[in-house]
């Protein structure tokens, strides 16, 4: 770009105000996210016990504050006398991993394609129409759980899962406001100073629409560790002894009577990921579009 | 010497209806050209098909459009693109959409040059705002960093001026450039056209309605209606001495601080090929002889 040097100039004002746009939303948003991401990437350091130490001794403690708990397992232990949170600590790499690389993969493809029927249109955009139609008309977790079985389970297959379903999110949005932006002016303009398609869609038209793939990156990512969670829970994703919340909940079912918390722990870790991941997107995106709306 | 723009019995259709009937148009090089008429004569038209932006359901289906001796319709599609914006340009009608909204200005006009004249970053930068102080925008650095909701209508077009202006284009067109704009705001933006097209030696083809606008700056027009060219000539001649009835109607419609003006009134369908006849034409012509 030719405003390099003027970037350093221009910036640091409308970065502020881009941050003042996004709100309370985009601070929440960023500091559930950063919880998560960070607590994925330190989990060797932050977990204060090897979440597969088993000491059947102090099985399902409470949570160090309530009567009986100890203070060296803050969150309890479960029935099988393992550090809950070390546990929760520890699932939380998957989470972020499958998040990150499925909302990735399915939003390439899926903004390939979109991009592709928005703009040839024509029977180019009927026939990948068509197979978004039919695509979504499959139930997912179903899919997934063929997947699975397929290819066998284990967190590619978790993936494969989720961008094999969910690139059809991108493709019919995309596509649509790919339509919508060419009908604009200054697409006009931009073919009036003589751009190719591919120059036109990937200088003009995509810039438009990152506002609107932020959002729907972040909320891809909060389905994908919902997907993961579903899975995980009928025991079809990652290999046995690695924790996730979805196994943690399964476990925490059984005896949910005894010790609520250690079911109810990983659902408040899935909630606040997802919530953090939407309130984040949406903060996200009033922050990087430069024409305010109000 | 070669036309700048050769226009040659241009019929452009929308399904069954001929929005264009066999117009055709020259302008010559440095020339500035009025194409006038009321909405829907097809003006707006004939400036997408000489830039190739038709709408899908629109087809040329006679004609040719040449641009300095080179047939734009048999052209290759890089080759014609590779014209486009360097040496053919358009003046959009709205500043106001006609700007990316998500790009700086600096990286909008850095593109366009970058794109056809293969100028570095820093090149591009330079130039970006000897353009931008070319048509009388204070503080340029500061508006290169700036994103087009960040400025003025009046400012935008002035941008989209200088992109147009910005590769030396042998041919401007200009589509309605004012008509978005305030009456103060739009003899600005016409002293710059004119200006520029000295400087860059570019013939204009000025795309308007507004009478006013044609006798200040074109030296010929040509007057449309309905898909067909009525008539054209020098401006002096054709503003003081129309020869056709159309022409004199469109006049008397102007309005005028020293008398009410005349409603243009819509010719019945029954008698357009009565108005397009040669015969009417020379009626008039003999009428006003006695």
């Amino acid at each position: 770009m030719a405003d390099i040097a003027l970037i350093s100039v221009a910036a640091p004002p409308r970065l502020r105000a881009g941050l003042k746009r996004g709100g309370l939303r985009l601070w929440i948003g960023a500091a559930l996210v950063a919880l998560l991401v960070l607590s994925a990437l330190f989990a060797p350091v932050l977990a204060p016990h090897d979440p597969l130490a088993q000491d059947l001794m102090s099985a399902q403690l409470p949570p160090a504050w309530m009567t009986g708990g100890d203070p060296a397992y803050l969150l309890g232990t479960d029935s099988l006398g393992r550090c809950v949170l070390s546990r929760l600590i520890n699932s939380a790499r998957t989470a972020v991993m499958v998040a990150l690389i499925a909302a990735t993969l399915a939003a390439a493809i899926g903004v390939a394609l979109g991009l592709f029927a928005g703009s040839f249109g024509g029977w180019v955009d009927q026939s990948i129409s068509r197979l978004i139609d039919v695509w979504m008309a499959f139930p997912p977790v179903l899919l997934s759980i063929v997947l699975a079985a397929v290819i066998g389970a284990g967190l590619t297959s978790v993936i494969a899962a989720i961008v094999v379903v969910d690139w059809t999110r991108f493709a019919r949005v995309i596509r649509a406001e790919t339509m919508v932006q060419l009908t604009r002016d200054y697409a006009a303009a931009a073919q009036v100073i003589g751009l190719s398609r591919a120059r036109l869609l990937r200088l003009e038209i995509l810039p438009n629409l990152v506002p609107l793939l932020v959002t729907l990156l972040a909320v891809e990512m909060g389905i994908a560790i919902l997907v993961e969670v579903i899975l995980s829970f009928v025991g079809i994703s990652v290999a046995g002894d690695t924790p996730t919340w979805g196994s943690m909940i399964a476990e925490g079912r059984q005896i949910v009577y005894q010790a609520p918390w250690i079911m109810a722990l990983p659902i408040v870790c899935i909630i606040t990921s997802v919530i953090g991941l939407n309130l984040f997107g949406d903060g996200l995106r009033l922050a990087l579009d430069p024409v305010q709306r109000s | 010497m070669t036309a700048t723009l050769a226009v040659d019995g241009l019929t452009v259709a929308i399904g069954a209806a001929n929005v264009l009937r066999g117009i055709s148009l020259e302008v010559q090089p440095g020339e500035v050209r009025g194409l006038v008429g009321e909405s829907g004569a097809g003006k707006s038209m004939l400036g997408r098909a000489v830039l190739g932006l038709l709408p899908a359901n629109a087809a040329v289906t006679a004609g040719r459009i040449a641009f300095e001796g080179r047939d734009l319709m048999a052209m290759a599609e890089a080759e014609r693109r590779s014209l486009l914006g360097r040496r053919i340009a358009l003046i959009p009608q709205d500043p106001m959409t006609s700007l990316n909204p998500v790009k700086r200005i600096g990286a909008q006009i850095g593109n366009l040059l970058r794109h056809h004249l293969g100028l570095s970053k820093r090149a591009a930068l330079v130039r970006s705002l000897e353009l931008l102080t070319e048509v009388a925008i204070r503080e340029p650095v500061r508006v290169l960093g700036l994103y087009p909701h960040e400025i003025s209508g009046g400012m935008r077009q002035r941008v989209l001026i200088a992109m147009a202006f910005a590769c030396d284009p042998a041919l401007v067109i200009a589509d309605e450039p004012t008509t978005a704009l305030d009456v103060t705001v739009q003899r600005q933006v016409l002293q710059l056209v004119e200006r520029l097209r000295l400087r860059h030696g570019s013939a204009v083809l000025f795309v308007t309605h507004d009478l006013g606008v044609v006798a200040k700056i074109c030296r010929s027009m040509t007057v449309l209606h309905a898909g067909r060219v009525l008539e054209e000539g020098e401006t002096a001649n054709v503003l003081t001495r129309p020869r056709h009835a159309y022409t004199r109607a469109l006049l008397a419609a102007t309005p005028r601080a020293d008398r009410p003006a005349e409603a243009l009134r819509p010719v019945p369908p029954a008698l357009l090929e009565q108005l397009w006849s040669e015969a009417y034409r020379l009626d008039h012509v003999a009428a006003e002889a006695v």
